[in-house]
Protein backbone atom coordinates (compact mmCIF):
# COMPACT_ATOMS: atom_id res chain seq x y z
CA UNK A 1 0.00 0.00 0.00
CA UNK A 2 1.19 3.49 -0.82
CA UNK A 3 -0.38 6.89 -0.35
CA UNK A 4 -0.58 8.67 -3.70
CA UNK A 5 -1.62 12.29 -4.07
CA UNK A 6 -3.19 13.42 -7.31
CA UNK A 7 -3.28 17.19 -7.75
CA UNK A 8 -5.73 18.48 -10.31
CA UNK A 9 -4.79 21.38 -12.56
CA UNK A 10 -7.01 23.69 -10.48
CA UNK A 11 -5.11 22.74 -7.34
CA UNK A 12 -7.64 20.30 -5.86
CA UNK A 13 -5.72 17.53 -4.18
CA UNK A 14 -6.82 13.90 -3.65
CA UNK A 15 -4.81 11.53 -1.48
CA UNK A 16 -5.72 7.85 -1.66
CA UNK A 17 -4.25 4.50 -0.65
CA UNK A 18 -3.29 2.44 -3.66
CA UNK A 19 -2.47 -1.25 -3.39
CA UNK A 20 0.95 -2.50 -4.35
CA UNK A 21 1.04 -4.00 -7.83
CA UNK A 22 -1.43 -1.54 -9.29
CA UNK A 23 -0.37 1.41 -11.41
CA UNK A 24 -0.82 5.06 -10.53
CA UNK A 25 -3.42 5.22 -13.33
CA UNK A 26 -5.42 2.33 -11.83
CA UNK A 27 -5.27 4.01 -8.43
CA UNK A 28 -6.89 7.09 -9.96
CA UNK A 29 -9.56 5.20 -11.91
CA UNK A 30 -10.55 2.99 -8.96
CA UNK A 31 -10.92 6.04 -6.75
CA UNK A 32 -12.82 8.08 -9.37
CA UNK A 33 -10.24 10.83 -9.43
CA UNK A 34 -11.16 13.34 -12.12
CA UNK A 35 -8.60 14.25 -14.74
CA UNK A 36 -7.25 10.80 -15.59
CA UNK A 37 -9.17 9.44 -18.59
CA UNK A 38 -7.17 6.29 -19.38
CA UNK A 39 -9.05 5.69 -22.63
CA UNK A 40 -7.03 2.64 -23.66
CA UNK A 41 -7.13 1.04 -20.23
CA UNK A 42 -3.39 0.88 -19.65
CA UNK A 43 -2.19 -0.43 -23.00
CA UNK A 44 0.07 2.55 -23.67
CA UNK A 45 -1.96 3.15 -26.83
CA UNK A 46 -3.15 6.63 -25.89
CA UNK A 47 -1.85 9.47 -23.76
CA UNK A 48 -4.90 10.20 -21.62
CA UNK A 49 -3.45 9.20 -18.23
CA UNK A 50 -0.73 11.82 -18.59
CA UNK A 51 0.71 13.28 -15.36
CA UNK A 52 3.62 15.50 -14.34
CA UNK A 53 6.05 14.21 -11.72
CA UNK A 54 8.25 16.74 -9.96
CA UNK A 55 12.03 16.26 -9.82
CA UNK A 56 12.12 14.97 -6.25
CA UNK A 57 9.98 11.99 -7.27
CA UNK A 58 10.92 11.58 -10.91
CA UNK A 59 14.03 9.50 -10.22
CA UNK A 60 12.43 7.45 -7.44
CA UNK A 61 9.66 5.98 -9.57
CA UNK A 62 10.35 3.28 -12.14
CA UNK A 63 11.93 4.46 -15.40
CA UNK A 64 9.94 5.18 -18.55
CA UNK A 65 8.83 2.18 -20.57
CA UNK A 66 10.03 1.68 -24.09
CA UNK A 67 7.75 3.70 -26.34
CA UNK A 68 6.32 5.75 -23.48
CA UNK A 69 7.93 8.95 -24.77
CA UNK A 70 6.46 8.27 -28.22
CA UNK A 71 3.00 8.39 -26.68
CA UNK A 72 3.87 11.42 -24.52
CA UNK A 73 4.71 13.24 -27.78
CA UNK A 74 0.98 13.01 -28.45
CA UNK A 75 -0.17 14.17 -25.03
CA UNK A 76 -1.66 17.55 -24.16
CA UNK A 77 1.15 19.94 -23.17
CA UNK A 78 3.96 17.46 -22.58
CA UNK A 79 6.89 18.59 -20.42
CA UNK A 80 10.20 17.14 -19.26
CA UNK A 81 8.38 15.92 -16.15
CA UNK A 82 5.67 14.09 -18.13
CA UNK A 83 4.85 10.45 -17.48
CA UNK A 84 2.00 8.13 -18.39
CA UNK A 85 0.53 7.11 -15.05
CA UNK A 86 -0.32 3.63 -16.40
CA UNK A 87 3.42 2.97 -16.55
CA UNK A 88 4.17 3.98 -12.95
CA UNK A 89 4.12 0.94 -10.68
CA UNK A 90 2.90 1.36 -7.12
CA UNK A 91 5.18 -0.04 -4.41
CA UNK A 92 5.85 0.87 -0.75
CA UNK A 93 8.94 2.78 -1.90
CA UNK A 94 6.81 5.42 -3.59
CA UNK A 95 4.58 6.01 -0.56
CA UNK A 96 3.81 9.73 -0.56
CA UNK A 97 4.17 10.23 -4.33
CA UNK A 98 2.57 13.36 -5.73
CA UNK A 99 1.50 13.60 -9.35
CA UNK A 100 0.16 16.73 -11.01
CA UNK A 101 -2.55 16.49 -13.64
CA UNK A 102 -2.43 18.47 -16.88
CA UNK A 103 -5.09 21.03 -17.92
CA UNK A 104 -6.86 18.31 -19.86
CA UNK A 105 -6.21 14.89 -21.32
CA UNK A 106 -7.78 15.21 -24.74
CA UNK B 1 -31.59 11.34 -48.75
CA UNK B 2 -30.41 7.74 -48.41
CA UNK B 3 -32.98 5.34 -46.97
CA UNK B 4 -31.62 2.28 -45.24
CA UNK B 5 -32.75 -0.28 -42.65
CA UNK B 6 -29.84 0.49 -40.37
CA UNK B 7 -26.99 2.98 -40.28
CA UNK B 8 -23.77 1.91 -38.60
CA UNK B 9 -21.46 4.58 -37.18
CA UNK B 10 -17.92 3.21 -37.10
CA UNK B 11 -16.08 0.89 -39.47
CA UNK B 12 -14.00 -0.92 -36.86
CA UNK B 13 -14.27 -4.69 -36.31
CA UNK B 14 -17.54 -4.38 -34.37
CA UNK B 15 -19.17 -2.18 -37.02
CA UNK B 16 -18.05 -4.54 -39.79
CA UNK B 17 -19.37 -7.68 -38.12
CA UNK B 18 -22.62 -5.93 -37.20
CA UNK B 19 -23.06 -5.14 -40.91
CA UNK B 20 -22.53 -8.82 -41.65
CA UNK B 21 -25.19 -9.82 -39.14
CA UNK B 22 -27.69 -7.30 -40.56
CA UNK B 23 -27.17 -8.48 -44.12
CA UNK B 24 -27.41 -12.11 -43.07
CA UNK B 25 -30.90 -11.56 -41.67
CA UNK B 26 -31.94 -9.67 -44.78
CA UNK B 27 -31.61 -6.05 -43.72
CA UNK B 28 -29.63 -3.48 -45.62
CA UNK B 29 -27.20 -1.08 -44.00
CA UNK B 30 -24.57 1.55 -44.71
CA UNK B 31 -21.50 2.49 -42.69
CA UNK B 32 -20.09 5.93 -41.87
CA UNK B 33 -16.62 6.50 -40.42
CA UNK B 34 -14.72 9.68 -39.65
CA UNK B 35 -11.42 8.07 -40.65
CA UNK B 36 -10.59 7.81 -44.34
CA UNK B 37 -10.00 4.07 -44.04
CA UNK B 38 -11.77 0.96 -42.79
CA UNK B 39 -10.68 -0.80 -39.58
CA UNK B 40 -11.03 1.71 -36.74
CA UNK B 41 -8.56 1.41 -33.85
CA UNK B 42 -7.23 -1.88 -35.33
CA UNK B 43 -5.89 0.02 -38.31
CA UNK B 44 -5.25 3.43 -36.79
CA UNK B 45 -3.61 2.40 -33.53
CA UNK B 46 -2.15 -1.07 -33.93
CA UNK B 47 -2.19 -2.40 -37.53
CA UNK B 48 0.96 -4.49 -36.94
CA UNK B 49 0.37 -5.60 -33.37
CA UNK B 50 -0.76 -9.19 -32.96
CA UNK B 51 -4.09 -9.90 -31.26
CA UNK B 52 -4.32 -13.24 -29.42
CA UNK B 53 -7.90 -13.37 -28.17
CA UNK B 54 -10.16 -13.65 -31.19
CA UNK B 55 -11.98 -17.01 -30.87
CA UNK B 56 -10.58 -19.65 -33.25
CA UNK B 57 -7.88 -17.29 -34.52
CA UNK B 58 -4.78 -17.96 -32.39
CA UNK B 59 -2.95 -14.89 -33.65
CA UNK B 60 -3.63 -12.11 -36.13
CA UNK B 61 -2.74 -8.46 -36.57
CA UNK B 62 -5.22 -5.60 -36.57
CA UNK B 63 -4.78 -5.35 -40.31
CA UNK B 64 -5.36 -9.07 -40.90
CA UNK B 65 -8.47 -9.00 -38.73
CA UNK B 66 -9.86 -6.07 -40.72
CA UNK B 67 -9.07 -7.73 -44.04
CA UNK B 68 -10.74 -10.97 -42.94
CA UNK B 69 -13.85 -9.15 -41.79
CA UNK B 70 -14.00 -7.38 -45.16
CA UNK B 71 -13.62 -10.74 -46.89
CA UNK B 72 -16.54 -12.04 -44.84
CA UNK B 73 -18.58 -9.03 -46.00
CA UNK B 74 -17.73 -9.59 -49.64
CA UNK B 75 -21.00 -11.31 -50.63
CA UNK B 76 -22.82 -8.19 -49.54
CA UNK B 77 -22.38 -4.94 -51.33
CA UNK B 78 -21.96 -2.57 -48.42
CA UNK B 79 -21.71 1.14 -48.99
CA UNK B 80 -19.07 2.90 -46.87
CA UNK B 81 -19.03 6.65 -46.30
CA UNK B 82 -15.45 7.29 -45.18
CA UNK B 83 -13.97 10.57 -44.00
CA UNK B 84 -17.42 11.65 -42.80
CA UNK B 85 -18.45 12.26 -39.24
CA UNK B 86 -22.05 11.91 -38.16
CA UNK B 87 -22.90 15.35 -36.84
CA UNK B 88 -26.67 15.42 -36.47
CA UNK B 89 -29.23 12.90 -35.41
CA UNK B 90 -32.88 13.88 -35.15
CA UNK B 91 -36.10 11.99 -34.64
CA UNK B 92 -38.62 12.45 -37.43
CA UNK B 93 -41.84 10.50 -36.82
CA UNK B 94 -40.68 6.95 -36.26
CA UNK B 95 -37.44 7.42 -38.21
CA UNK B 96 -34.05 8.89 -37.46
CA UNK B 97 -32.70 11.61 -39.74
CA UNK B 98 -28.93 11.59 -39.81
CA UNK B 99 -26.57 14.14 -41.34
CA UNK B 100 -22.80 13.86 -41.77
CA UNK B 101 -20.05 16.49 -41.84
CA UNK B 102 -20.05 16.24 -45.63
CA UNK B 103 -23.77 16.79 -45.83
CA UNK B 104 -24.80 13.20 -46.63
CA UNK B 105 -28.28 12.55 -45.24
CA UNK B 106 -29.85 9.30 -44.16
CA UNK B 107 -33.30 8.24 -43.05
CA UNK B 108 -33.40 5.06 -41.04
CA UNK B 109 -35.35 3.39 -38.23
CA UNK B 110 -32.11 2.07 -36.70
CA UNK B 111 -28.78 3.70 -35.85
CA UNK B 112 -26.05 1.49 -34.45
CA UNK B 113 -23.19 3.35 -32.78
CA UNK B 114 -20.05 1.23 -33.07
CA UNK B 115 -17.81 4.19 -32.45
CA UNK B 116 -15.03 2.74 -30.29
CA UNK B 117 -13.84 5.56 -28.07
CA UNK B 118 -15.29 8.20 -30.33
CA UNK B 119 -13.92 9.77 -33.45
CA UNK B 120 -10.27 10.31 -34.19
CA UNK B 121 -9.31 13.97 -34.39
CA UNK B 122 -5.89 15.56 -34.70
CA UNK B 123 -4.28 16.79 -31.48
CA UNK B 124 -4.09 20.56 -31.80
CA UNK B 125 -1.62 23.17 -30.59
CA UNK B 126 -2.50 24.20 -27.05
CA UNK B 127 -1.89 28.00 -27.12
CA UNK B 128 -5.29 29.71 -27.46
CA UNK B 129 -3.98 32.22 -30.01
CA UNK B 130 -3.62 29.40 -32.55
CA UNK B 131 -7.39 29.05 -33.03
CA UNK B 132 -7.76 32.20 -35.15
CA UNK B 133 -5.33 30.79 -37.74
CA UNK B 134 -6.53 27.18 -37.73
CA UNK B 135 -7.55 25.70 -41.08
CA UNK B 136 -5.90 28.67 -42.80
CA UNK B 137 -2.23 29.02 -41.92
CA UNK B 138 -2.14 26.62 -38.98
CA UNK B 139 -2.90 23.12 -40.21
CA UNK B 140 -3.01 19.56 -38.90
CA UNK B 141 -3.17 17.80 -42.26
CA UNK B 142 -2.17 18.67 -45.78
CA UNK B 143 -4.55 18.58 -48.69
CA UNK B 144 -2.64 20.62 -51.27
CA UNK B 145 1.10 20.90 -50.83
CA UNK B 146 1.39 23.58 -53.53
CA UNK B 147 0.24 26.27 -51.10
CA UNK B 148 3.62 25.97 -49.36
CA UNK B 149 5.75 26.66 -52.46
CA UNK B 150 8.40 29.27 -51.67
CA UNK B 151 7.01 29.83 -48.15
CA UNK B 152 8.44 29.30 -44.68
CA UNK B 153 6.78 26.36 -42.98
CA UNK B 154 7.27 25.45 -39.30
CA UNK B 155 6.51 21.79 -38.69
CA UNK B 156 5.97 20.50 -35.13
CA UNK B 157 6.19 16.83 -34.15
CA UNK B 158 8.56 13.88 -34.04
CA UNK B 159 6.71 11.09 -35.81
CA UNK B 160 6.53 9.89 -39.40
CA UNK B 161 4.00 12.50 -40.53
CA UNK B 162 6.10 15.42 -39.26
CA UNK B 163 9.36 14.10 -40.65
CA UNK B 164 7.97 12.88 -43.99
CA UNK B 165 6.39 16.26 -44.64
CA UNK B 166 9.55 18.08 -43.55
CA UNK B 167 11.50 16.09 -46.14
CA UNK B 168 8.91 16.50 -48.86
CA UNK B 169 8.31 20.22 -48.36
CA UNK B 170 12.04 21.01 -47.96
CA UNK B 171 12.25 20.66 -51.76
CA UNK B 172 10.17 23.77 -52.33
CA UNK B 173 9.87 25.57 -48.97
CA UNK B 174 12.00 26.81 -46.11
CA UNK B 175 11.47 24.38 -43.23
CA UNK B 176 11.72 24.71 -39.46
CA UNK B 177 11.25 21.31 -37.82
CA UNK B 178 10.55 21.60 -34.11
CA UNK B 179 10.24 18.70 -31.65
CA UNK B 180 9.88 18.58 -27.87
CA UNK B 181 12.79 16.14 -27.36
CA UNK B 182 15.80 15.00 -29.37
CA UNK B 183 14.55 11.51 -30.15
CA UNK B 184 12.11 10.81 -32.94
CA UNK B 185 9.54 8.08 -33.33
CA UNK B 186 9.74 7.95 -37.13
CA UNK B 187 11.36 5.29 -39.33
CA UNK B 188 15.15 5.32 -38.87
CA UNK B 189 15.83 6.01 -42.56
CA UNK B 190 13.60 9.09 -42.39
CA UNK B 191 15.30 10.32 -39.22
CA UNK B 192 18.73 9.86 -40.86
CA UNK B 193 17.64 11.80 -43.91
CA UNK B 194 16.28 14.66 -41.79
CA UNK B 195 19.57 14.86 -39.86
CA UNK B 196 21.48 14.85 -43.14
CA UNK B 197 19.42 17.77 -44.48
CA UNK B 198 19.77 19.55 -41.15
CA UNK B 199 23.56 19.23 -41.29
CA UNK B 200 23.51 20.51 -44.86
CA UNK B 201 21.50 23.53 -43.69
CA UNK B 202 18.43 22.58 -45.72
CA UNK B 203 16.15 21.98 -42.73
CA UNK B 204 16.30 24.11 -39.60
CA UNK B 205 16.01 21.38 -36.95
CA UNK B 206 15.18 22.59 -33.44
CA UNK B 207 14.81 20.01 -30.67
CA UNK B 208 13.83 20.17 -26.98
CA UNK B 209 11.48 23.03 -27.85
CA UNK B 210 7.75 23.59 -28.10
CA UNK B 211 5.37 26.22 -29.37
CA UNK B 212 4.72 28.98 -26.85
CA UNK B 213 2.64 31.44 -28.81
CA UNK B 214 1.85 32.68 -32.30
CA UNK B 215 1.12 36.10 -33.73
CA UNK B 216 0.09 37.73 -36.97
CA UNK B 217 -2.28 40.20 -38.48
CA UNK B 218 -5.02 38.20 -40.21
CA UNK B 219 -2.54 35.51 -41.15
CA UNK B 220 0.23 33.82 -39.22
CA UNK B 221 3.47 35.82 -39.25
CA UNK B 222 5.54 34.74 -36.30
CA UNK B 223 5.84 31.89 -33.83
CA UNK B 224 7.55 31.90 -30.48
CA UNK B 225 9.08 28.67 -29.26
CA UNK B 226 10.46 27.82 -25.86
CA UNK B 227 13.12 25.25 -25.01
CA UNK B 228 13.51 23.10 -21.88
CA UNK B 229 15.54 25.85 -20.19
CA UNK B 230 12.66 28.30 -20.72
CA UNK B 231 14.60 30.26 -23.32
CA UNK B 232 12.40 31.60 -26.06
CA UNK B 233 13.06 32.25 -29.70
CA UNK B 234 10.94 33.97 -32.36
CA UNK B 235 10.74 32.68 -35.91
CA UNK B 236 9.10 34.28 -38.93
CA UNK B 237 6.82 31.79 -40.60
CA UNK B 238 3.98 31.62 -43.11
CA UNK B 239 2.54 28.32 -41.93
CA UNK B 240 2.64 26.17 -38.80
CA UNK B 241 1.85 22.46 -39.11
CA UNK B 242 1.18 20.28 -36.07
CA UNK B 243 1.58 16.49 -36.28
CA UNK B 244 0.99 15.24 -32.75
CA UNK B 245 -1.03 12.17 -33.63
CA UNK B 246 -4.74 11.58 -33.20
CA UNK B 247 -6.86 11.82 -30.11
CA UNK B 248 -10.21 10.17 -29.62
CA UNK B 249 -13.18 12.34 -28.78
CA UNK B 250 -16.76 11.36 -28.21
CA UNK B 251 -17.66 14.35 -30.39
CA UNK B 252 -21.27 14.96 -31.45
CA UNK B 253 -22.46 11.67 -29.91
CA UNK B 254 -22.48 13.55 -26.60
CA UNK B 255 -25.29 15.79 -27.92
CA UNK B 256 -27.80 13.13 -28.91
CA UNK B 257 -29.60 12.82 -25.59
CA UNK B 258 -28.12 9.43 -24.75
CA UNK B 259 -27.39 8.25 -21.22
CA UNK B 260 -23.64 8.62 -20.95
CA UNK B 261 -21.26 7.20 -18.40
CA UNK B 262 -17.94 9.01 -18.78
CA UNK B 263 -17.17 8.42 -22.47
CA UNK B 264 -19.44 5.40 -22.90
CA UNK B 265 -23.11 4.96 -23.74
CA UNK B 266 -25.43 3.01 -21.43
CA UNK B 267 -27.31 0.13 -23.10
CA UNK B 268 -29.45 -2.84 -22.13
CA UNK B 269 -28.04 -6.31 -22.69
CA UNK B 270 -30.93 -7.71 -24.71
CA UNK B 271 -30.94 -5.35 -27.68
CA UNK B 272 -27.96 -3.16 -26.85
CA UNK B 273 -30.38 -0.30 -27.20
CA UNK B 274 -29.71 3.07 -25.60
CA UNK B 275 -32.34 5.15 -23.80
CA UNK B 276 -33.48 6.27 -27.27
CA UNK B 277 -35.61 3.78 -29.21
CA UNK B 278 -33.85 2.66 -32.39
CA UNK B 279 -30.41 3.81 -31.31
CA UNK B 280 -28.04 1.07 -30.25
CA UNK B 281 -24.44 1.12 -29.05
CA UNK B 282 -22.07 -1.81 -29.48
CA UNK B 283 -18.37 -2.48 -28.97
CA UNK B 284 -16.03 -0.38 -26.85
CA UNK B 285 -18.40 2.57 -26.73
CA UNK B 286 -21.23 0.76 -24.94
CA UNK B 287 -21.48 0.17 -21.25
CA UNK B 288 -23.50 -2.26 -19.09
CA UNK B 289 -22.78 -4.23 -15.93
CA UNK B 290 -19.92 -6.62 -16.68
CA UNK B 291 -18.91 -4.97 -19.96
CA UNK B 292 -15.58 -6.19 -21.32
CA UNK B 293 -13.78 -4.08 -23.90
CA UNK B 294 -12.90 -7.06 -26.07
CA UNK B 295 -13.41 -7.40 -29.81
CA UNK B 296 -15.33 -10.64 -29.24
CA UNK B 297 -17.80 -8.82 -26.97
CA UNK B 298 -18.39 -6.33 -29.78
CA UNK B 299 -19.26 -9.19 -32.14
CA UNK B 300 -21.84 -10.57 -29.70
CA UNK B 301 -23.34 -7.15 -29.06
CA UNK B 302 -23.57 -6.44 -32.81
CA UNK B 303 -25.31 -9.75 -33.49
CA UNK B 304 -28.00 -8.99 -30.92
CA UNK B 305 -28.44 -5.35 -31.95
CA UNK B 306 -28.91 -6.52 -35.56
CA UNK B 307 -31.85 -8.75 -34.49
CA UNK B 308 -33.37 -5.84 -32.60
CA UNK B 309 -33.15 -3.73 -35.77
CA UNK B 310 -35.29 -6.25 -37.63
CA UNK B 311 -38.35 -5.39 -35.56
CA UNK B 312 -38.21 -1.69 -36.44
CA UNK B 313 -37.18 -2.16 -40.06
CA UNK B 314 -39.77 -4.88 -40.82
CA UNK B 315 -42.62 -4.21 -38.37
CA UNK B 316 -45.00 -6.50 -40.24
CA UNK B 317 -42.70 -9.49 -40.50
CA UNK B 318 -41.62 -11.94 -37.88
CA UNK B 319 -37.93 -12.57 -37.39
CA UNK B 320 -37.07 -16.26 -37.55
CA UNK B 321 -33.77 -17.51 -36.18
CA UNK B 322 -31.79 -19.55 -38.71
CA UNK B 323 -28.35 -21.16 -38.87
CA UNK B 324 -25.94 -20.37 -41.71
CA UNK B 325 -25.21 -24.10 -42.00
CA UNK B 326 -28.75 -25.03 -42.93
CA UNK B 327 -30.78 -22.02 -44.06
CA UNK B 328 -31.47 -21.81 -47.78
CA UNK B 329 -32.43 -18.15 -47.50
CA UNK B 330 -29.17 -17.26 -45.82
CA UNK B 331 -27.17 -19.26 -48.35
CA UNK B 332 -28.88 -17.35 -51.13
CA UNK B 333 -27.93 -14.09 -49.47
CA UNK B 334 -24.35 -15.29 -49.17
CA UNK B 335 -24.39 -16.42 -52.81
CA UNK B 336 -23.33 -19.95 -51.94
CA UNK B 337 -24.90 -23.19 -53.15
CA UNK B 338 -27.35 -24.95 -50.87
CA UNK B 339 -27.06 -28.72 -50.53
Amino acid sequence: MAKITYIENNGTSHTVDVAEGLTVMEGAVQNNIPGIDADCGGGMACATCHVYVKDEWFDKINKKSEGEDDMIDQAYEPKKSSRLSCQIQVSPEIDGLEVHLPGKQI
Amino acid sequence: MIKTDALIIGAGPTGLFTAHQLKLIGLDCEIVDNLDKIGGQCIELYPDKPIYDIPAIPECTGEELTNNLLKQLKPFNIKFHLGERVDELKKDNEKWKVKTSKGTEFETPNVIIAGGVGSFEPRKFSPKECEQFENKTILYSIKDKKIFDGKTVSIFGGGDSALDWALELSKTSKINLIHRRDEFRAAQATVDKVKELSNAGKINLITNSQLKTVSGNGKLEEIEIENDNKETKRLKTDFALGFFGLIMQLGPIANWGLNLNKKTVEVDTEKFETNQKGIYAVGDICNYPGKLKLILSGFHEGALAARACFKLARPNEKYRFEFTTSSKTIKNRLGVKSD
